[in-house]
């Protein structure tokens, strides 16, 4: 049963069981994300892509909400674009970001998410926080000082390797991403080192041992590949 | 009573230094020291840093000569990987830092000390910088700034970005030379070599008709240290021997590995700088004091190996003392111009090798060694990179022996014979000037606190006359 609804003054069209995030982008209506990854299910995480709907007085993250009949949402107004650069800032002073000597500089989601919000400095103290590198594992590697707790590699282990080698430990800002039972990565008993978490990181995170500057370009589309083709059963095995 | 005077900050250099010149009851110089007194901490914060990114982040601890870190870092990798790079990425590496050595030079002799030598030191501080110096020699200073552009557009074409290219990494280099660049650089030659040409004819005729200050600017004995090539010990700049010859031109150390730089140099630690004093173990300290740089690749070279270059350093050694050695920090700008020839020379050359568009440029490797060690010569001197790596490669510990550092004691002694000469009775006032002389002096090291700000101009500097008390009994302001 399909649902018409208007997003930013467009009436559009969309499924039933679409969220307001599928249904915009099928539209060619772009509502920025971070924790969202095509090929995984959507936790509403990093509150990037709350939008403001008609009805309600709070703000709703896009990536998780249906779309209803006659629903009226805006995804660009002053009060949301504030928040976002809000969450950027937040973001940034929570861990340590260096782009300038960063693997993933010049490819990385976080850095992309701070232009197009126009974060020209960040108004919260750095927290400076004391966070290790893990680079046990043979092929890849984990810095905990560029991790923004999205849980992309969480989802990407579980819902497309089925290895749930990895996982979160803590709370809030402290959270860890863990493997196993928080157990240096090269000493994973479950890790297939597919390399599918490592794709899936919007930012220098997670990365190939041996990169250089702004060298790690990370392939996060080919997860979604996967997906649809073991859906539509593409390869016939 | 002694008094002591303070320049501070050091203009036209980059990050913050300041002079102290002590005076005796007689208002005589008694002694001058360079306090270095930025604290930047490199070889901490890498700690716990993986190796791969070393280069990236070392390249940061300069913006002028990021090149010679970049290199000395791969370098060091190169060492921890045990590989052998592609000859293609040797000859690139070399094609960048010569790169680095015109644009490097270039910009401290035109933009920074030219306009002390072609104004004159006591001109007027408004005028007497890179723009003062366009006014009135509009063509020497334009060949100057585009041989400095053609220095960084060898590096931009290679790396990507003028400043900062995360091009050279462990195992090689990440991209190739492309062939349209290489004829660009090609086409740019002609004219940087005219441009070298004329301040070199300048700078001989400065030298003769100012003996004076070739005579009182720095010139004592030391030691001089650098690398020479592997074979038959002519000048070098990324790979080679560690040479260490003295004052009657004596070689002491020679065919030295450098990676065994332990082995023969110690580094002092004054309380009054951040910057650490190296030395020649075996003679102690101070008496271990050698320069680096241009001057002591000049003195310790048995030849150019380019045959314009090799003409200039017969005529270089002849303005030096009966052994042909030439001990004034004066004449480290002579030695700057006759590199830049030599880089020229040898970037011709490089661009005419068939291997320089090889698309083989990057060895891999893992973490095969614990330790290593990368050295290279930054347009100031010897650069060393020294790692102790885990056996996943992350870096446990770091050393890094900076070019200016190992000047740091002949630097010192430059500025107390600056001052000895030239400051008298300073208690009847100081002439802005003679400040200006005292500072040139830092200047003709080129260190590595350079700036680009420099360019711009005037910084302030405040001179200080503190008693031995402590109480200010003068101060002459330059805002």
């Amino acid at each position: 049963m399909p649902r018409t609804l208007t997003i930013n003054g467009q009436e559009i069209s969309a499924r039933s069981d679409q969220t307001i995030l599928e249904a915009a982008q099928d539209a060619n209506i772009r509502i920025p994300t971070l924790c969202h990854l095509d090929g995984l299910t959507d936790v509403g995480a990093c509150r990037m892509c709350l939008v403001e709907v008609t009805g309600s007085n709070k703000l709703l993250p896009a990536c998780t909400t249906r779309v209803q009949e006659g629903m009226e949402v805006r995804t660009d107004t002053e009060r949301l674009r504030a928040y976002r650069r809000q969450i950027i800032e937040l973001l940034f002073a929570e861990r340590n970001h260096v782009c300038a000597v960063c693997v993933a500089n010049g490819h990385c989601e976080l850095q992309n998410a701070a232009i197009a919000v126009g974060m020209d400095h960040v108004r919260y103290d750095y927290i400076f926080p004391r966070l290790s590198v893990d680079l046990s594992h043979e092929r890849f590697g984990m810095d905990h000082n560029r991790c923004i707790l999205c849980t992309r590699c969480v989802r990407a282990c579980d819902q497309l390797e089925g290895a749930h080698t990895i996982d979160v430990m803590g709370r809030g800002a402290k959270s860890l991403i863990i493997r196993d039972m928080n157990v240096p990565w090269g000493e994973s008993t479950t890790c297939t080192s597919c390399g599918k978490c490592v794709m899936a990181c919007p930012t220098g995170a997670l990365f190939k041992q041996g990169s250089t500057v702004a060298e790690m370009v990370h392939d996060a589309e080919k997860l979604a590949f996967l997906k649809a083709a073991r859906e539509r059963k593409v390869w016939n095995v | 009573m002694t008094q002591r005077i303070v320049i501070d900050p050091v203009t036209r250099i980059e990050g913050h230094a300041k002079i102290s010149i002590y005076l005796d009851d007689a208002g005589e110089v008694s002694d001058a020291r360079v306090h270095v007194v930025e604290f930047r901490g490199f070889e901490k914060f890498c700690e716990g840093r993986p190796l791969g990114e070393m280069a990236g982040i070392t390249a940061r601890v300069c913006g002028i000569c990021p090149v010679s870190h970049l290199l000395a870092s791969a370098k060091t990798g190169d060492d921890i990987f045990a590989v052998t790079i592609p000859p293609a990425a040797e000859k690139l590496r070399r094609l960048m830092n010569l790169g680095q050595i015109v644009q490097s030079h270039a910009l401290s002799f035109f933009h920074l000390s030219s306009p002390d030598l072609l104004l004159g030191y006591d001109s007027d501080p408004a005028q007497r910088n890179v723009f003062g110096l366009i006014a009135r020699y509009p063509d020497l200073a334009r060949g100057g700034i585009r041989l400095r552009q053609f220095g960084q557009e060898v590096i931009e074409l290679l790396g990507g970005r003028k400043i900062h290219p995360a091009w050279a990494v462990p195992g090689g280099v990440r991209e190739p030379l492309a062939r349209e660049n290489r004829d660009y650089l090609r086409g740019r030659l002609p004219e940087a070599f005219d441009t070298v040409k004329a301040a070199l004819n300048f700078f001989k005729r400065y030298a003769d008709e100012h003996a004076e200050e070739v005579a009182h600017f720095g010139n004592f004995p030391t030691l001089f240290m650098g690398l020479v090539s592997k074979d038959g010990g002519r000048w070098e700049h990324y790979d080679g021997w560690l040479r260490i010859t003295d004052t009657e031109g004596n070689v002491l150390v020679d065919g030295f590995d450098p990676r065994n730089y332990a082995e023969i140099l110690g580094e002092a630690v004054e309380s009054w700088s951040y910057l650490k004093s190296p030395y020649y173990k075996p003679l102690g300290y101070p008496d271990g004091a050698y320069r680096v740089g241009p001057l002591a690749r000049l003195n310790i070279c048995s030849g150019m190996g380019t045959p314009q270059a090799d003409a200039e350093l017969a005529e270089f050694r002849q303005r030096g003392n009966a052994h042909g050695v030439v001990t004034s920090s004066f004449m480290y700008h002579y030695a700057r111009l006759v590199e830049i020839l030599a880089a020229l020379e040898r970037i011709a050359l490089l661009l005419d090798d068939p291997d320089i568009l090889s698309t083989r440029v990057r060895a891999s490797g893992g973490i095969n060694k614990l330790h290593g060690v990368g050295v290279s010569e930054a347009p100031r001197g010897t650069l060393f990179h020294d790692y102790e790596v885990d056996e996943h490669g992350m870096v446990r510990r770091m050393n890094m022996i900076i070019a200016t550092g190992q000047n740091n004691i002949a630097m010192n002694r430059t500025v107390r014979q600056i001052a000895q000469h030239w400051i008298h009775g300073a208690t009847a006032g100081i002439p802005e000037g003679l400040l200006n002389r005292v500072e040139a002096g830092i200047r003709a090291f080129d260190p590595c606190l350079s700036c680009s700000t420099h360019a711009i101009g005037q910084m302030p500097m405040t001179v200080t006359l503190i008693g031995s008390d402590g109480t200010v009994l003068a101060e002459v302001k330059r805002e």
